[in-house]
This record gives structure tokens, C-alpha cells and sequence, in this order.
């Protein structure tokens, strides 16, 4: 290990390439926590999107009108606004709303002070998740809708009721038909999780401007970062890629 | 698609007397189909109803605003003009890029189906590279690493900082209209190469004579949805500080003093501009989509 960061530091000596996070410590701590917070805001905002798509998808079905249309605006709005203006309203607009006074007591003194109830972390996790989960509904519908009838009419011969049906046949069916758009989403949504930065979420793309601001590497920098992440897609787009082959249905589509 | 509509002519047919006692709960389940079926049915009402809660939150603020503060109404329509004068640079952006991107991405894509094995291999990994990279990492990176004029033969051609945002936000257009050219291509049946091939043909005038013209009308769809993606994605430019819509409402809001009641109509102000924009071109895409679907 020291081997390597004598060479790095060399290789910063003879070449003037500074690739700190590879020999300073302190800067390589950083570099991983926000490559760390970025995998863990992807991964809670995933499983949120995915939770919304899931009850939109299912609201979509009501008999009712309301919760159809308004799942439909919800939809809509969401998909035809810029993502970075959605963290924007939500931080900076509704942020605010959210105050909770907190009493801090240094010796006789007593402070009250407001402050926000929810992190710019929390903020982004709504408002990603939110904009995932707009693009989740309308697949995961698509994927319900394009279970073929016959199948659901085998199963009602079978005598299923409509709960069964739902759970056993049309669910299992509709993840395997929409797990190519699923996916996209999903990776997409990776992608947009470096908007974070905008709210000053500690995410690879902030940690990154503070190692180039200290260190003065922004080539070296900005290289690493794209290098990080099209790798960090990469790896995702490959394994969904092999997951979705292993999960084709066979004789469906193309 | 295709399989839906084919699947709801059959269901026509259900009012067989054989099929009776599931034929009322499947009538009524092919209603409901119809009435959410295709994408989310939205009207323009939706939108005056959007606008109508931006107001009417604007107006509970107004009221809550004493006497001698400005009124939220008085402060969005003095600073409309300056947003919506940064709203037009977004979009001034936006058609920049779009041109710049397709250009180039039209080229990388017939690379990716060329014969030659090096075109092909590395318009792939182009394509590839710049799909996977976030926007915005990419914007950083055009941002920092180009320099903010060049100095050609003597004289200076300054470059600022909106040109190389253009030109940031252009690359992942350019990898994506890549991959539309491509599927677009292989989307056509083989038969067609087959049999411009029969009719000797050769490979330049198949493919700008035969295939071209009919992935066209395929790519059209996508290519629109890419243009409303690449239009919402123009805000990021204000994290870089181009001075568009973004950047100018909050330089407005800190000209007000972060006024609390003037945040939500400010940045909901930002949002259905861009809604505005946007969603008549997601309607229309999707009017395309529908109307160029190739039954197969």
C-alpha cells in the first residue's frame, strides 16, 4: 500500500499529475464517503421509487375517478419538469415550511433556534424518489396492461379470485415484462443522483469539488469523477443486462 | 402496444352467450381499460388547475403578507419579464445543443452500423461512454476543461461560459440520438436489405435510399422525447452559472431578501414554465408514437 502511494506521489512529483485521493488519506476518506453516499441515496431512493410506481400502478386501477386523475397529474408534472427544479422547490420552497425549534442550554443560557426538520439528504431522497417514481407508475402499468387477457381468463376458469389472480399471475408476469424499462429507470435515476450536489448533499460529485478546490486538481479530478461514474453505470447497466436475460419470458416479445 | 390493441378486439367479443357470467366483470374491466388505457388522459384543465393552486397559494401568502410588505403578486410580476427572458435562454440552449447533438449523434450512429469493425468498436464505446455518464458530471467536465477562448492565428475567439454549456449538455445528446439512429436501423425487417440487395442496390443507396427514409418516421417519437429531456436538463446550467431562468430566480428571490411567503410562487413559477413547454411536447410525441405505430 505504501508502494502505491509512494509511486502516486512520485508520479505527482515528476509528472505534476495529483491524484491526492490515491495518497493523501484524508482526501481518500473523502473520495470513498461520497462515493458511499452516493451508492446508499441511490439505493434508498430506488426502493422508494419503486414503492410509489407500485402504488401509482395500483391507483391507476381504481374504479374511482380521483385517485386515477390525480394519480395522473402526479405523473405528469413529474415527468415534464426539470428534476434540478423539483430539489429546488422541494429544498428551498418547501424546506422551509418544515422548521422544528430546538433548545440548547450552555451554562445558564438557554438558545432557541430553528432549524430545518428534514436534511438536504432527505430533501433529495423526496424529491429523487418522487421523480423516479413518476417514470415507475406509467411502467409499471404498461407492464400490467400488457399481461395477455387470455392468461387472466385461464386463471379465472381456474377459479382464482381477483386478490389471487393479481398476486400470483399478473404481478410475476408484469415484473418480467417491464423489467427492461424498470431498469433504465433505475439507471437513469443513478445518474441523477449527482444533482444532489445542487443542495449540498455529500455525494461523489460534491466530495469531488472539495477535493479539486483544496487540492488544485481539477483535471485530475474531473477525469477520475467521469471515469467513476461510467464505470459505476457500467457495472449497474451490466448486471441488469444479465439479470434481465436470465428473467426473459420465453416466447414473449422479442 | 400492438399486443393491447389486438387484445381489445378480441375482448369485442365477449357478449357470447358462453362466456355470460364473466362476460359483465370483463366488459366492465375492458371499460375501465378504455378509460385508462392509453397513456394518462390529460387535459389542459389539469394544467389551469396546476396554475390555479400556484395562484391560490400565491393568494393565501398575498394575505398573509401585512399591509406595508410588498405583495407576492407585485414582486412575480416585477421580475416576470427577467425570468421569462431566462426561460428563452434555456430553450435557446436547449435548440443549440438538440442541432450540435444531432449532427454529430446522426454520424456516430451510421458509425455504429458500419461494416468496418474499428468504426463500428469505437462509435460504440463512444455512444456508450457518453450514455453513461451523468449530465451534469459531464457539464463539470466541459466546463472546467475547456479553455474560455481560443487564440487562432493571432486572433482571439472568446468562448463563453453558455457556448461550452451548450456544448456539455450536446454530448450525452449526441449518444443518445446514436442509439436511436441504431435501433431505429435495426428496427427495420432484414427483408427490406434482402431485397434492395435483389434489386441491386448497393449498401450506400440501400441505406439512404431504403432505410434511412423509413427510420425516420420511427425516430421522430424519440428523438422529440429526448429534446423535452435535453430542455429540462438546460436548469443544470445554473449550478455551472449560466445565467438562465434557474439562476435568475435566485437572484431574484435573494434581491428580495429570501422573502419566506415569495418561495413557493417563485421556484412554482419556474416549474410551470417548464411545464408549460414540455408537456404539449410530450402530448404531441405521444400523438406521433401512436400515429406512426408499425403494426407487426
Amino acid at each position: 500500500m505504501d508502494g502505491i502511494e509512494a509511486w502516486f506521489l512520485d508520479l505527482y512529483h515528476t509528472t505534476g499529475i495529483n491524484l491526492t485521493i490515491v495518497y493523501d488519506a484524508f482526501d481518500r476518506e473523502r473520495f470513498l464517503r461520497g462515493l458511499l453516499n452516493t451508492v446508499v441515496l441511490s439505493v434508498i431512493c430506488l426502493v422508494f421509487s419503486v414503492i410509489i410506481g407500485i402504488l401509482g400502478a395500483w391507483l391507476l386501477g381504481a374504479r374511482q375517478a380521483i385517485p386515477r386523475r390525480f394519480v395522473q397529474a402526479y405523473v405528469q408534472f413529474f415527468r415534464n419538469t426539470p428534476p434540478l427544479v423539483q430539489m429546488y422547490f422541494f429544498f428551498f420552497a418547501l424546506g422551509p415550511l418544515f422548521m422544528t425549534t430546538v433548545e440548547r442550554q450552555v451554562g445558564q443560557m438557554v438558545f432557541v433556534s430553528e432549524t430545518p426538520l428534514l436534511t438536504s439528504f432527505h430533501w433529495a431522497v423526496i424529491s429523487l424518489s418522487f421523480f423516479a417514481g413518476a417514470f415507475n407508475v406509467e411502467i409499471f402499468r404498461s407492464g400490467i396492461e400488457a399481461v395477455p387477457r387470455s392468461t387472466i381468463e385461464a386463471a379465472e376458469a381456474l377459479g382464482m379470485s381477483r386478490w389471487q389472480i393479481y398476486l400470483d399471475v399478473i404481478l410475476p408476469l408484469a415484473f418480467r415484462i417491464c423489467l427492461p424499462a424498470l431498469n433504465n429507470n433505475l439507471v437513469n435515476l443513478v445518474k441523477t443522483t449527482t444533482l444532489a450536489y445542487a443542495i449540498a448533499v455529500p455525494e461523489l460529485l460534491y466530495m469531488s469539488n472539495q477535493i479539486w478546490s483544496d487540492s488544485v486538481n481539477v483535471p485530475e479530478m474531473m477525469t477520475v469523477l467521469l471515469f467513476v461514474y461510467v464505470g459505476l453505470v457500467a457495472i449497474l447497466v451490466f448486471a441488469m443486462q444479465r439479470w434481465e436475460r436470465a428473467m426473459k419470458l420465453p416466447g414473449f416479445g422479442t | 402496444m400492438s399486443a393491447r390493441r389486438r387484445m381489445r378486439l378480441d375482448n369485442a367479443g365477449t357478449d357470447l352467450p358462453v362466456l355470460l357470467p364473466g362476460a359483465e366483470r370483463l366488459a366492465d374491466r375492458a371499460r375501465r381499460d378504455r378509460l385508462v388505457g392509453t397513456m394518462p388522459r390529460l387535459h389542459w384543465t389539469h394544467g389551469a388547475v396546476l396554475a390555479g393552486l400556484i395562484v391560490l397559494w400565491a393568494g393565501m401568502a398575498e394575505a398573509q403578507t401585512g399591509a406595508a410588505e410588498p405583495g407576492v403578486f407585485d414582486a412575480l410580476f416585477r421580475w416576470m419579464p427577467l425570468l421569462l427572458e431566462g426561460f428563452g435562454f434555456n430553450i435557446l440552449i436547449s435548440f443549440m445543443s438538440m442541432a450540435i447533438g444531432t449532427a454529430v449523434g446522426v454520424a456516430l450512429g451510421l458509425g455504429q452500423i458500419s461494416l468496418l469493425a474499428p468504426v463500428r468498436g469505437s462509435s460504440w464505446l463512444v455512444t456508450q461512454f457518453f450514455r453513461n455518464a451523468p449530465w451534469l458530471v459531464l457539464l463539470f467536465f466541459v466546463m472546467f476543461m475547456m479553455p474560455f477562448e481560443f487564440v487562432v492565428f493571432g486572433t482571439v475567439i472568446p468562448f463563453p461560459d453558455w457556448i461550452k454549456a451548450t456544448i456539455g449538455l450536446a454530448l450525452p445528446v449526441m449518444a443518445n440520438v446514436s442509439e436511436i439512429v441504431r435501433g431505429a436501423v435495426m428496427s427495420v425487417p432484414s427483408g427490406q436489405w434482402e431485397s434492395s440487395e435483389s434489386l441491386a442496390f448497393n449498401r450506400r443507396q440501400t441505406l439512404f435510399m431504403i432505410i434511412l427514409p423509413q427510420c425516420i418516421k420511427r425516430m421522430i417519437p424519440p428523438w422529440m422525447n429526448l429534446y423535452a429531456i435535453l430542455t429540462m436538463a438546460t436548469v443544470l446550467a445554473s449550478i455551472v452559472g449560466v445565467s438562465e431562468m434557474m439562476t435568475l430566480t435566485r437572484r431574484a428571490l435573494a434581491a428580495e431578501q429570501n422573502a419566506f411567503t415569495l418561495l413557493v410562487p417563485f421556484y412554482g413559477f419556474v416549474l410551470l414554465c417548464f411545464f408549460a413547454y414540455c408537456y404539449p411536447i410530450a402530448r404531441f410525441t405521444l400523438y406521433l408514437e401512436r400515429r406512426y405505430h408499425v403494426i407487426t
